[in-house]
């Protein structure tokens, strides 16, 4: 037995190993980690200002359209028509009034029809049905909008052989409907589990369960969904290029079987265009239209959190 | 007898003749050679931790009432209480485990071989370079097995040897022989009891000072939770470790101290008694420790 | 009764697919017929005489998107990185919709403020200096007046696909088992060590599936792209010249059809970005799916 009360005896008084560092010594960095420290803080300085090139370039976007857009706008820009002579000059009111026609009828069109097939997939599809449409949701997203143009152009333009504004609604719907399927899906799936056993131990049929219960509760997510739908919609500018016409919507009209002027068309020829007047007139429309769509993603946003806490969630 | 102490600064002290080694608590172990059977030998010890007046808190509920204790170095210290005691935020806060906690709070002084974890110019990765920790669920990375040990050694540069460096952790965890042919494998293929003795050994590959188990076992079937204890005896003369359970039995098992916290009247968690292991099961002076440890609570 | 109203739903879902499929293909037939396969690099595009081929509306399709995709993957990554890992929370919070907002601003006004400010900078700044170093490189050629080229298509398909990577990696990022970085922490590891050696290997493919979104978005990105591009016929092999992509010709062209196989090899320009579009989506899927069915967080 060796000496059992000498300390140097025990193996963890040997002297350490390798580069481990002497358990006494001051616990700043030793070996290698100072090196080690330099290279995390400056990769960690590289994520920092990738964040800050994004806030910039959108503070950018924003801060050039307002200065540009501010400078052009007044009561009289959104309430006249353009001028049919002098292109590019005069108000945006056909274009403001097309918009919002051609995305509500986006609107009601996606809307009804996504959330049904949320329903679908969260209350009757089998696993394979469910596959299906879930890959079918997943494609639709992940077609260019320039396709899904081309394709309401093959079924209606090339058969009325006139642009309009319900074509492009059309092509707008299929563009909201995959987002606002996916989201109220989640939303859906969020619903808790024990809300349906309830209903069902109340022995209401399905059909009352879910439009009694489960769609109330979800409510709030599926307008979040919606709405943030429709501001992608209101900004989507390639199917209006190619479904829907200047030459007749240059004054305001309610009739979406004819051409309706939008905003996104209106900043696309007036760029084209390229004459100063239609620059500027192109940036009051882009002004007037991203300020819409921020302020629906920021409502949106503010509505979901409400939501949320009111809800527990 | 020589009271040497090893010398290690400030963190050395002849403390009470109640420290004392016991292989009462483990008699089916053949002693530890350094004890040379002697189980009332007062010996001198170098304290690894001096916890003085710490009090912690999240935002403004106190978690911890201000307390002090001391750790002893190549001991088990177990820290043993009913859950929200406050004795698993006392182990992360060794290590500083809890700084990445928005709202946590720690006051009073811990001091490690003498320097304070909180001090003014401390690096907590050195701190845990020095003071690893082994969590309650086993969380192996989704590496190889080798990979797993070999990482943080190759962080650290100790690339010299790395496969008998792997060989050693693994042989010191116990594991070699399981694995050995098979250290390409992914970590995660390896059974619960397995995956945690890797943690152990991948806590062990870079020759940390102190070892923190939290909840090691809890995880665990019985048979990988006794390999586990056994793991920890073989590991003492080289280690210190700090090991929060809620099993006393295993507190009884493995620890050679022993600290009890519970909650007070304002469920704030204090320590109630901190003894040698021995002590705190057969003789407790505290009526919560007596009424916690004969399961009258909690 | 409301399982017949979703089952129909669910039903136009997958019809509408196989209409859009069907409507590209059967417009794009009388181009299919005339030119084949070889449409696809075939470079001349000359629709007075009835020729067209789409080899160099692909190549600056190719160019512009994987320029995008080289920019923002590392970027996005940054920002996934920065937004779940290393800002405080009230800076979350803040920047955190920021980056979302920026894939709100429609792709027309990034276009005009693309035309207006971001071209002009890049013919002064930019191009001097790419030219400058590394002007050896044909593709680095000489500078053009206006700025606006294949180049700063690239740019503006860079800032719309960064918001994409970047909030799609932060939730994939925020996802990683809190107690993985733990144990790499208690080791003794940096915060860019526990980055490097736990969070982006565990996230591989869906930061790989992320990236692959984004790029099916540059893919078929349409109005933004013909207002900077230039518009310019042939490729010069610079990008600092003006180019077109398939995706802009479709909208520089569409209102000024000379005859019916011009419309149809436009159908047929559509055609193939339904196919690379599909693709990308399709891979996306299988390897988000392959990461443990977490394909839901994906699409949003």
């Amino acid at each position: 037995m060796s000496a059992p009360s000498d300390p140097s005896a025990l193996p963890a008084d040997d002297a350490p190993e390798g580069s481990a560092p002497d358990p006494a010594a001051p616990l700043t960095a030793t070996g290698n980690l100072r090196r080690r420290a330099a290279v995390s803080r400056v990769l960690q300085g590289a994520a920092t200002a990738a964040a800050l090139l994004a806030v910039a370039l959108f503070s950018l976007v924003v801060y050039e359209v307002a200065k540009e857009g501010l400078s052009v706008i007044s009561f009289g820009f959104l309430t006249t028509d353009p001028n049919l002579v002098n292109l590019g000059t005069g108000g945006i009111a056909p274009a403001i009034v097309g918009s919002i026609i051609i995305v509500a009828i986006a609107t009601a069109i996606a809307m009804p029809l996504g959330v049904l097939v949320a329903i679908f997939l969260t209350e009757y599809a089998g696993r394979r049905s469910g596959r299906v449409v879930r890959m079918a949701l997943d494609l639709m997203n992940g077609l260019p909008t320039v396709v899904v143009a081309l394709m309401i152009y093959g079924l209606i333009v090339l058969g009325t052989h006139e642009e309009s504004g319900y074509a492009a609604s059309l092509a707008l719907a299929i563009i909201m409907l995959p987002l606002i399927a996916r989201s109220s899906h989640q939303v859906l799936l969020l619903v808790p589990g024990t809300l349906r056993e309830a209903a069902d131990a109340l022995g209401v049929s399905r059909w009352q369960a879910v439009v009694g219960v489960i769609l109330p509760s979800a409510l709030g997510g599926i307008v979040t969904a919606t709405i943030l739908a429709a501001a992608r919609a209101a900004g989507e500018s390639a199917p209006l290029v190619i479904l829907d016409s200047l030459i007749i919507g240059n004054t305001v009209h309610l009739n979406p079987l004819h051409g309706m002027a939008t905003m996104p068309l209106t900043i696309f020829n007036d760029l084209a265009l390229g004459v100063p007047a239609a620059i500027k007139q192109a940036w009051g429309t882009a002004f007037v239209l991203m300020a819409l769509i921020l302020a629906a993603n920021v409502g949106a946003r503010i509505f979901l959190a409400r939501n949320r806490s009111r809800l527990g969630l | 007898m020589t009271s040497g102490g090893g010398g290690l600064g400030s963190g050395t002290e002849t403390v009470s003749p109640r420290v004392r080694i016991q292989s009462a608590t483990t008699p089916q172990r053949a002693p530890a050679p350094e004890l040379g059977g002697v189980a009332e030998q007062v010996i001198n010890r170098a304290s690894v931790f001096d916890v003085r007046g710490v009090t912690v808190s999240y935002g403004t509920k106190q978690a911890l009432a201000p307390f002090t204790m001391k750790i002893y170095r190549n001991l088990v210290t177990a820290l043993i209480g009913p859950s929200g005691c406050g004795k698993t935020t006392f182990l992360r806060s060794l290590n500083r485990m809890n700084d990445s906690v928005p709202s946590f709070r720690i006051e009073g002084k811990v001091l490690y071989h003498g320097h304070d974890i909180y001090g003014a110019g401390v690096n907590r990765i050195e701190v845990r370079r020095r003071i690893g920790m082994v969590f309650q669920k086993p969380n192996p990375f989704p590496k190889s097995i080798y990979d797993n040990i070999a990482w943080a050694p190759r962080n650290l540069g100790m690339k010299e040897n790395l496969d008998e460096r792997v060989e050693r952790a693994l042989r010191d965890a116990a594991l070699w022989d399981e694995v050995k042919d098979r250290l390409r494998d992914p970590a995660l293929g390896l059974s619960g009891g397995q995956q945690q003795r890797l943690c152990i050994a991948r806590a062990i590959a870079v020759e940390p000072d102190v070892l923190l188990l939290d909840e090691p076992a809890s995880a665990l079937d019985p048979i990988s939770t006794l390999s586990i204890e056994e793991l920890m005896h073989e590991l003492k003369p080289r280690y210190t470790l700090v090991i929060v359970t809620h099993n006393m039995q295993q507190a009884a098992r493995v620890a050679d101290r022993t600290a009890f916290f519970s909650l007070d009247e304002n469920r704030v968690g204090t320590l109630i008694e901190y003894d040698d292991t021995e002590a705190i099961f057969m003789r407790p002076a505290d009526q919560r420790t007596r009424d916690y440890v004969t399961g009258r609570f909690g | 009764m409301l399982i017949g109203l979703c089952g129909f739903a669910a039903l136009v879902v997958v019809v509408v697919i196989a209409e859009v499929i069907y409507q590209v293909i059967s417009g794009a037939s009388p181009s299919i017929s005339r030119f084949g396969l070889p449409f696809v690099w075939h470079s001349a595009w000359k629709p007075n005489l009835f020729i067209f081929g789409a080899g160099e509306m692909l190549a600056a399709t190719l160019i512009t998107s994987f320029m995008a995709l080289a920019l923002a993957t590392p970027l996005g990554i940054a920002i996934g990185l920065f937004l779940s890992m290393l800002a405080p929370s009230w800076v979350r919070t803040l920047v955190g919709p920021l980056v979302e907002m920026l894939a709100a601003i429609p792709s027309v006004i990034l276009g005009l403020w693309g035309v207006i400010v971001l071209a002009p900078f890049v013919q002064k700044h930019f191009e001097p200096f790419l030219h400058g170093a590394f002007g050896f490189l044909p593709i680095f050629g000489a500078q053009q007046t206006t700025g606006l080229s294949v180049f700063t298509a690239g740019l503006v398909l860079t800032i719309m696909v960064v918001p994409i990577i970047a909030s799609l990696s932060r939730d994939l990022f925020l996802a990683v088992p809190r107690d993985l970085q733990d144990g790499a922490a208690a080791l003794g590891a940096t915060r860019w060590e526990v980055i490097r050696g736990v969070i982006l290997p565990t996230t591989t493919s869906g930061v790989i599936a992320a990236a692959l979104l984004g790029l099916g978005r540059a893919l078929g990105e349409a109005v933004a792209v013909a207002e900077v591009i230039g518009g310019g016929s042939t490729l010069h092999g610079s990008v600092f010249a003006p180019g077109t992509t398939a995706a802009s010709r479709i909208i520089d062209e569409i209102e000024s059809l000379d005859n019916r196989l011009h419309l149809a090899s436009l159908f047929y320009l559509a055609l193939i970005l339904l196919v690379l579009g599909v693709l990308t989506n399709l891979i996306a899927q299988a390897i988000a799916r392959r990461l443990g069915g977490e394909q839901t967080m994906l699409v949003r």
